[in-house]
């Protein structure tokens, strides 16, 4: 009995292992480093909460961490809502294994290219002087080009919603073929009409699903930079981006300590989820 | 799965781990008899990391230029913090400011720099001509000298030991679309012109955009500022409070960072008139796009870079590496550089290797007599044209600020940081 147990230990050691030295390690020096003082060029070892002052106590820090959330809850609902119907229509409209599996790759096919092109891709579509500008006018149904549509947060959203929303259809998908048809067919017996099966059936057994989901979409989106500075064209914020600016200016003790406070964050949305959705059905 | 086969791959792997580590080193390098062996490894922005140049220094020197380009920022970094990742650093003069005094670099010995002597003046004493007066901000001359070999301790005149050697400098101004814009722009503060709203757009790289943003406020006469160079935070926070007003109330269409983003934001019509880079505005004209690089009555905000020499450097690398600094202002990339609107940092070589009508139109001020074609052999401006802002000393003569690093860097950035996420 020992013995075994000793095996068991060896044999989770690798993993123990490679997360101690990639993920625990970096997380610690990334705390140590946020109370580190710093000058134009160089890193000084120290224990100073002039990181946390500075970032906490300015008002831009708190609207920035807020309109990283409104990013991630305005995506949340929409990738949500588009990847449940995709799912759904995936998982039980579609008849037959082959069609299904077909239609799920077609989904797939955009990741073949790189984030960064499916973003940039937009630019040109949504310009002022854009395909989408230049229809609407040729159709009369505008005179003057719409502004909003690029370099905004329509256009961030709308970047985020396409990038992520296959992250959402996925593990959405998979829970809703492991359902059980003949519970479906159990409450049609019953005499449950769409809407009553959907929410007293289809949504509930779906949860682990939905809940890996939002954790991937709300992640994602929470740490993203890029995203927001190519498609705001640089006048929007999101802690990444900020975080981003001040790695770049060499301010490493400033982006470790909003580091933390984003990390804070998320694991806080993420102990959310996980408590109104046990996932560990689905694993 | 059988032990044998576990111990081996265990092996190998630790073999290639071992090299792979670096773990082995330290051969005497006795097949490099020569300099032909040697490569020289160059952190660089785009603006002169160019495949062309390391060419050429393989054909006229024999040994290899690798060349890593990233934007001016990064470069930064990675000279501070990866000393060990590069021979030589191909940086801006406000950002040696920062790293020079991490101490990673050596200084670069004037004596063995063979024509020192013909550097021009800007680099030496910050004056253009002897009756001019140096730029505010961290013009190259405060920062291109150190005491001695190992001082990080920059000097304030001309010593033997130089922190870069020059290569590569300009005055920035804005640039337009005169189709565009509607009517004709002379000073900075057109940039806040309501005209403008939304059309308009800055440089979101903080040493140089605050300097812009300085421009348009003395422009609008919002404020008069001590030195622009070395704000205090007071004229700091009224600085960034003006931007922030600005890009509340929609002024701007876009913050750009790179060259290519301030080339298509021009070239696609969102943005008018925005802080622009010469050779990004040449780069919207052979789109056959109109573009101006438009010269303004209160000056230009002027940039320079040169060549510094990591700390780690010594021998065989360290010769060659002065041989390709010797090369540099020798004539060929001095040239290279003058023909796509920078300027080389001594002339009269770089003249050796332009024809007399491209000297004319890129340096002089004159009508172009034949069609000037880029380094690629594309047309750039037909015959005819004359060159935005004029010859070298109207254009070099009228520079009343540099790129900057501050006494109140960190504040700045902190500031900066917040007009950009407000």
């Amino acid at each position: 009995m020992r013995r075994s147990a000793l095996f068991s230990w060896l044999q989770a050691a690798p993993l123990a292992l490679v997360l101690a030295v990639f993920l625990l390690v970096p997380m610690a020096m990334l705390v140590i480093v946020s109370f580190f003082d710093y000058d134009s060029y160089s890193l000084i070892p120290d224990f100073v909460l002039t990181n946390y002052r500075e970032s906490f106590s300015s008002a831009v820090t708190w609207r920035t961490f807020g309109k990283t959330l409104w990013f991630a809850g305005l995506t949340w609902v929409i990738t949500f809502g588009i990847g449940f119907w995709v799912a759904y229509y995936l998982a039980f409209v579609v008849r037959g294994d082959m069609p299904r599996m077909v239609l799920f790759v077609l989904c797939t096919v955009p990741f073949w290219t790189s984030n960064l092109i499916r973003m940039i891709a937009w630019v040109p579509f949504l310009g002022r002087n854009g395909l989408m500008n230049s229809a609407l006018i040729g159709m009369g149904a505008i005179n003057k080009p719409l502004e909003f549509l690029l370099f905004s947060d329509f256009a961030v959203v709308l970047a985020f919603v396409h990038l992520y929303t296959l992250f959402m259809v996925v593990p959405v998908f998979n829970t809703m073929l492991r359902i059980d048809r003949r519970l479906l067919e159990a409450a049609r017996d019953a005499g449950a009409g769409f809407w009553q099966t959907l929410w007293c059936v289809i949504l509930p057994l779906t949860k682990p699903g939905i809940g890996i989901g939002s954790i991937f979409v709300v992640v994602l989106v929470m740490g993203d930079f890029a995203t927001v500075r190519l498609m705001s064209g640089g006048q929007s914020a999101s802690v990444g981006l900020m975080i981003s600016n001040q790695i770049g200016l060499m301010q490493y003790p400033a982006a470790a300590a909003n580091a933390v406070g984003l990390l804070a964050m998320v694991l806080l949305l993420m102990a959310a989820i996980l408590r109104a959705i046990d996932i560990r059905r689905e694993l | 799965m059988s032990k044998t086969t576990l111990t081996r791959r265990g092996a190998l792997s630790l073999a290639g781990a071992a090299i792979g580590s670096g773990a082995i080193t330290g051969f005497p390098t006795l097949w490099a008899q020569n300099i032909k062996g040697v490569t020289l490894r160059q952190v660089g922005t785009g603006v002169s990391g160019l495949n062309a140049i390391a060419e050429q220094v393989k054909k006229d020197l024999g040994f290899t230029l690798q060349l890593t380009v990233s934007d001016t920022e990064a470069v930064a970094q990675r000279a501070a913090t990866q000393a060990r990742s590069f021979d030589v650093a191909d940086i801006e003069y406000f950002s040696i400011k920062k790293v020079y005094p991490t101490g990673v670099m050596q200084p670069i010995e004037t004596r063995r720099i063979k024509l020192a002597d013909k550097i021009v003046p800007i680099f030496s004493t910050g004056k253009l001509l002897p009756t001019g007066t140096p730029g505010q901000g961290t013009a190259p001359h405060t920062v291109g000298y150190v005491d001695g070999k190992t001082s990080t301790k920059f000097a304030s005149a001309p010593t033997g030991w130089m922190t870069l050697m020059p290569t590569i400098y300009n005055a920035d101004t804005l640039g337009i679309r005169p189709d565009l814009t509607g009517r004709p722009i002379r000073n900075w503060r057109d940039l806040m012109d309501p005209a403008f709203k939304g059309k308009a757009a800055i440089l979101n790289i903080p040493g140089i955009g605050i300097m812009d943003a300085a421009m348009v406020m003395e422009s609008m006469g919002n404020l008069k500022y001590g030195d622009k160079g070395n704000m205090t935070k007071e004229e700091i926070d009224k600085t960034i409070a003006f931007l922030i007003d600005a890009k509340r109330s929609g002024q701007f269409r876009a913050f750009w960072k790179t060259f290519d983003e301030s080339v298509n934001l021009m070239a696609s019509g969102e943005v008018v008139i925005q802080s622009m880079w010469s050779p990004a505005v040449a780069a919207v004209r052979s789109r056959g796009i109109a573009c101006t690089y438009q010269p303004l009555e209160e000056g230009y905000r002027a940039w320079g870079s040169g060549l510094g020499l990591a700390k780690h450097l010594t021998g065989l690398q360290l010769d060659a590496a002065y041989e390709y600094l010797n090369w540099y202002i020798s004539g060929w990339a001095g040239a290279f550089l003058n023909r796509q609107g920078y300027y080389s940092a001594v002339l009269d070589t770089a003249r050796q290797h332009m024809s007399e009508n491209e000297w004319g139109y890129w340096m002089e001020g004159k009508a172009a007599t034949a069609d000037i074609l880029a380094p690629d052999g594309k047309v750039m401006e037909k015959v005819g044209a004359v060159r935005d802002g004029g010859s070298f000393n109207d254009r070099m003569g009228k520079v009343v600020c540099w790129n900057s690093v501050m006494t109140e860097d960190r504040y700045m950035v902190q500031k900066w940081n917040e007009f950009i996420a407000a």
